[in-house]
C-alpha cells in the first residue's frame, strides 16, 4: 500500500505545474493561441485528471508538439481532435462528444429542469388559487417569525 | 502506552455510541426521561472517547512515535512541529478519526443543548446520529485504525507528502470536514422527523442553523482548498473540476439549496418533504465524497489517501445510511401533511425555482464526476468528462439560478407582483448591461463570457443592495430613519445580503482572472528579464539555496516592475524534500490590489541562445483574490445569520413553541 501510494504521488508530482516550454511555441501568434486553446480540452492520458495544457509530462509534451504541428498544417480542430480519438480513444477528449451514448450525460441535467417545472405547473394547476393577501394571522406569524 | 490508552478510548466510544443508539431508541419507545438522558450522556462519552484518541495520536506525531504505523508512514523527525501536528489527519486513517471526532462532537452538542427540541423528535435525533456513530466508529476501529502499532518500528518515518505541507492545507481539512459532518446532524433530524411524521415550523427551525453551521464551515473549507490547490499547485489556476474538487462541490449545492427551502419551510409551512429530501442529500453528497476521494475509484490529482478495498466498506456504509434513509423517506414522505398554498408568482415560488435548478446543477456535477465510471460499466467505454463539460452545463444552469435571484428576496410571500419588483431592479439590471457591455468591448482579450459574468455579478450586487435599500425606505424617508432601519434589520437579512454580495463578487473575479489571465514562461538567466502580462516585467537578481528545516530550496529573487517603478520583490522557491525525494514548487505572489502577479520557479534548462537558465512562468491573474474573497463574505454571511437572537442557543424554545402551536393551527 505504501509503494503504491507513493507512485500516485509521484506520477501526480510528475504531471504537476504548467507546462510551456519558450522554445516550442509557434511563432504565429493566431495559430499558438488556437493551440493553447485545444490543449484545455485534450487529456494527458498518464497523469492523474489534467489536460496537456497543464501538465509536464513527457506525454503531454509530445501530444502538444503533435497538436502544434497539426495546427500549423493549418488543420481543423475536427480534424485534430479526430486524429487524437482515432490514436488513443475518445479517454483523450476532455469534452466528451456529443452522441447518442452521450445524451443522457449532456441533456440529464436539462430534462431534470423540464421535468420539475413540469410537476410544479401540473401542480399550479391542480391546486385552487389561495387568497391575494396573508391573512391575519399569517401576519402575526411572519411577525413573531422576525422576518427573513 | 498512551496510544494503548487511545485505542481504547476508541473502542470504547465504539461501544458508547452503541449504547447511546439502544438507549435513545428505548427511552423514545418507553416514554422514559431517564433512558434517553443515559442516550444523551453516551453521546457525550463517545465523543469524550474520539477526543482522547485523537488526543493521542497527536501525541503520537508530536513525538515522532514511529512505533505506530501511521506515524511511520506520515511523519519525520525533520517535519516542523506544526506539520508533524498536521500530518495526524494527512492520511485516510488520521482523517477518518477527524471525521468521527466532528461527527461525535456535533452528536454530543445536539445531545446536551437540543433543549427546546419536542422530546421524541430529539431522542429519535440523538439515536440516529447515534447510529451514524457506529457506522463510522467501526469502519475506524476495525478497518483503519490510525493507532495500531508495527511489530519492528523504523529508525525514521516516510514523512508527509511535501504538497501538503503547507499553512493553507494543514487548516483547511478540519474545516471543510467540520462542514461535511455537520450535514449528518441535519441528516439525523431529517431521518428523525421522519420517523415521528412531523415536519413543521418548529422543525425546520432547528434544521437552519445547523445547516447554516455547516455550511459555512463547508465555504471556508472548500475556499482554502482552493486558495491552496491555487498557490501550491502553481500551475495558476483555481479549479479544476477534479473528482476530489466536485466531491466537496457537492454537498455544498445540496446545503445552498436546503438553506432555501428550509427558509419555507419555516416561514410558510411549505415545501416540508422536499426540505427533508434535501436534508438527507446533503450528507449522503458528503458521504459520497469520502468514498470518491478515498477508494481511489476515479483518478484524481489530489489523490493522496487512497486504498480501494477500504473504498468498498466506506460504499457499504454509504449504502446503508442513505440507503435505509432514502427509504424511510419514501415510506413517510407522502403521508407528511402538505404546507401552505401559494400562487406562481410568490417569494415561495422564486425560492422553489432556484432550487429546481441548484438541484439540476447538482446532478450535472454528478453525473459528469461519475458518469466515466457508468460509460465503462454500460458500453465499456472509456471517456473522459473535463471543465469543458462542467463549465457548459454547469455554467448554463447557474446561470439561471443567479438570473433570478435578485428578483426572491424582493418578492412577497404567497402571492407577489412581477412587474412591480422588476421596477424596482431596473437600475440594477441596467447597471449590469452597460457593464457588462463595456467589459466586452475594452477588456483584452474580447470574450463574450467575460462580459456575461460581470454583469451577472453586478446583477447580483446591484440587486441586493436594492432589496437593503428597499428595507431601509432610502431615498422615501430621512437618512436618519433609512439608518434607524438598517440598524434594526434582522441579522439574518444582513447575513443574505453579505452571501449574496460575496457570490457577486467570486463572479466578477472569476470571470475576470478566467479570461484575462495571461501565462509567460521564459529561460532566464540572472540579469534576464521576462515581459509578463498586465504590463509586468520581471527581472531575475540572483538565485540562491535554502535550507530548509526538511528540504533544500533554490530561491529565485525576482525585482517585478511596471513602467520602470519597482512594485515587488517575488521569492519564488523549488523545494526537494530528500526523505521522500519529491520536489514541490513554492509559488511567490504579488498581490496588486485584488489582481496577483504569481511567480513559479522552475528547473534548470538551456535558454534560446544556449546559455543556461532557469525555466521561470509568470502569470497574470486579474481579480484573482476576489475568487477566494467572494465565498468568504459568504461564510461570514452564514456567521452573522447564525448570530440572529431567534438562532441563538436557548432562544429557540421560546420560538419553537410559539411556532409548533402556529402550525398546529389550520395550514391556512
Amino acid at each position: 500500500m505504501r509503494i503504491g501510494a507513493l507512485l500516485v504521488v509521484l506520477a501526480a508530482l510528475a504531471c504537476l505545474a504548467a507546462a510551456e516550454t519558450p522554445a516550442d511555441q509557434l511563432p504565429n501568434a493566431v495559430q499558438e493561441a488556437h493551440a493553447r486553446a485545444l490543449f484545455k480540452e485534450i487529456r494527458c492520458v498518464v497523469c492523474q485528471n489534467e489536460s496537456i495544457d497543464d501538465s509536464d509530462a513527457e506525454v503531454a509534451g509530445n501530444l502538444r508538439q503533435a497538436v502544434r504541428a497539426q495546427v500549423a498544417e493549418g488543420r481543423n480542430d475536427q480534424e485534430i481532435k479526430a486524429y487524437l480519438v482515432q490514436r488513443y480513444g475518445e479517454f483523450i477528449l476532455l469534452r466528451p462528444t456529443f452522441s447518442a451514448g452521450n445524451a443522457v450525460l449532456w441533456l440529464g441535467p436539462f430534462l431534470i429542469v423540464l421535468a420539475g417545472a413540469g410537476v410544479l405547473i401540473l401542480r399550479a394547476r391542480g391546486a385552487s388559487a389561495p387568497e391575494a393577501r396573508l391573512s391575519d394571522a399569517e401576519e402575526a406569524k411572519l411577525r413573531e417569525l422576525n422576518d427573513f | 502506552m498512551i496510544v494503548e490508552l487511545g485505542s481504547f478510548a476508541l473502542v470504547l466510544a465504539f461501544a458508547l455510541s452503541i449504547a447511546q443508539v439502544a438507549l435513545s431508541a428505548a427511552g423514545r419507545l418507553r416514554g422514559s426521561a431517564a433512558l434517553t438522558g443515559a442516550g444523551e450522556g453516551a453521546a457525550a462519552g463517545a465523543f469524550v472517547g474520539i477526543a482522547a484518541a485523537f488526543a493521542a495520536l497527536i501525541h503520537a506525531f508530536v513525538t515522532s512515535d514511529f512505533s505506530v504505523a501511521n506515524v511511520a508512514a506520515n511523519s519525520h523527525t525533520a517535519q516542523p512541529l506544526f506539520y508533524k501536528f498536521t500530518a495526524a489527519w494527512g492520511s485516510h486513517e488520521g482523517s477518518m478519526l477527524l471525521w468521527c471526532l466532528a461527527l461525535t462532537g456535533y452528536g454530543s452538542v445536539v445531545a446536551l443543548t437540543g433543549r427546546g427540541l419536542p422530546w421524541k423528535l430529539k431522542a429519535s435525533t440523538v439515536m440516529v446520529q447515534g447510529c451514524l456513530g457506529v457506522l463510522f466508529i467501526g469502519y475506524t476501529v476495525f478497518a483503519s485504525n490510525p493507532l495500531l502499532r508495527v511489530a519492528m518500528p523504523p529508525v525514521e518515518g516516510a514523512s508527509l507528502n511535501p504538497l501538503l505541507q503547507d499553512p493553507f492545507f494543514a487548516i483547511h481539512p478540519p474545516f471543510l470536514y467540520s462542514g461535511y459532518v455537520g450535514m449528518s446532524v441535519v441528516f439525523s433530524l431529517g431521518v428523525a422527523a421522519l420517523i415521528e411524521g412531523r415536519v413543521d415550523a418548529a422543525w425546520a427551525r432547528w434544521v437552519r442553523p445547523w445547516s447554516l453551521v455547516a455550511w459555512s464551515l463547508l465555504t471556508i473549507g472548500i475556499t482554502l482548498g482552493s486558495f491552496w490547490s491555487y498557490y501550491v499547485l502553481g500551475w495558476g489556476g483555481w479549479w479544476a473540476w477534479d473528482p476530489v474538487e466536485n466531491a466537496s462541490f457537492m454537498p455544498w449545492l445540496a446545503a445552498t439549496a436546503l438553506l432555501h427551502s428550509a427558509t419555507v419551510t419555516e416561514k410558510r409551512g411549505a415545501m416540508a418533504a422536499w426540505t427533508v429530501f434535501l436534508a438527507l442529500m446533503a450528507f449522503t453528497f458528503s458521504m459520497l465524497g469520502a468514498f470518491l476521494v478515498r477508494s481511489g475509484i476515479l483518478t484524481s490529482v489530489h489523490a493522496f489517501a487512497l486504498e480501494p478495498k477500504r473504498g468498498i466498506l466506506l460504499l457499504d456504509i454509504l449504502g446503508i445510511a442513505a440507503g435505509s434513509g432514502f427509504a424511510l423517506f419514501a415510506w413517510r414522505a407522502p403521508k407528511l401533511p402538505p404546507g401552505g398554498l401559494f400562487a406562481p408568482i410568490s417569494r415561495e415560488s422564486a425560492l422553489l425555482l432556484n432550487n429546481l435548478f441548484l438541484s439540476a446543477a447538482t446532478v450535472a456535477v454528478l453525473f459528469g464526476t461519475l458518469y466515466p465510471l457508468i460509460a465503462q460499466a454500460a458500453f465499456g467505454a472509456a471517456v473522459s468528462v473535463g471543465p469543458p463539460y462542467f463549465n457548459l452545463v454547469f455554467g448554463s444552469l447557474m446561470g439561471a439560478v443567479l438570473l433570478i435571484l435578485p428578483i426572491g428576496p424582493l418578492m412577497a410571500w404567497k402571492r407577489g407582483e412581477l412587474v412591480g419588483v422588476l421596477q424596482r431592479l431596473w437600475w440594477a439590471a441596467l447597471a449590469a448591461v452597460v457593464v457588462g457591455a463595456l467589459v466586452y468591448a475594452f477588456h483584452e482579450p474580447r470574450k463574450a463570457f467575460a462580459g456575461a459574468g460581470v454583469a451577472l455579478g453586478v446583477w447580483l450586487i446591484g440587486g441586493t443592495l436594492t432589496e437593503l435599500a428597499e428595507r431601509a425606505r432610502v431615498g422615501r424617508t430621512s437618512t436618519g430613519e433609512a439608518m434607524r432601519r438598517l440598524r434594526a434589520l434582522p441579522r439574518g437579512a444582513w447575513g443574505m445580503t453579505f452571501a449574496h454580495i460575496g457570490l457577486g463578487v467570486f463572479l466578477l473575479g472569476a470571470a475576470i482572472d478566467g479570461t484575462g489571465k495571461v501565462e509567460t514562461a521564459k529561460v532566464v538567466a540572472v540579469g534576464d528579464q521576462i515581459n509578463a502580462g498586465g504590463g509586468y516585467r520581471l527581472s531575475l537578481d540572483s538565485v540562491g539555496v535554502v535550507d530548509g528545516p526538511n528540504y533544500q530550496a533554490e530561491r529565485g529573487t525576482l525585482t517585478v516592475t511596471r513602467n520602470g517603478a519597482p512594485i515587488c520583490t517575488a521569492t519564488p522557491e523549488r523545494r526537494f524534500y530528500p526523505a521522500g525525494g519529491q520536489t514541490t514548487s513554492k509559488v511567490a505572489l504579488c498581490l496588486r490590489g485584488v489582481s496577483d502577479v504569481y511567480v513559479v520557479f522552475g528547473e534548470r534548462r538551456m535558454g534560446a541562445s544556449g546559455t543556461p537558465g532557469w525555466l521561470v512562468r509568470v502569470f497574470w491573474n486579474p481579480w484573482a483574490r476576489m475568487i477566494f474573497l467572494g465565498p468568504l463574505l459568504m461564510a461570514l454571511g452564514g456567521g452573522i445569520s447564525l448570530s440572529d437572537r431567534r438562532l441563538r442557543i436557548g432562544l429557540p424554545r421560546r420560538a419553537a413553541e410559539a411556532a409548533g402551536a402556529a402550525a398546529l393551527g389550520p395550514a391556512e
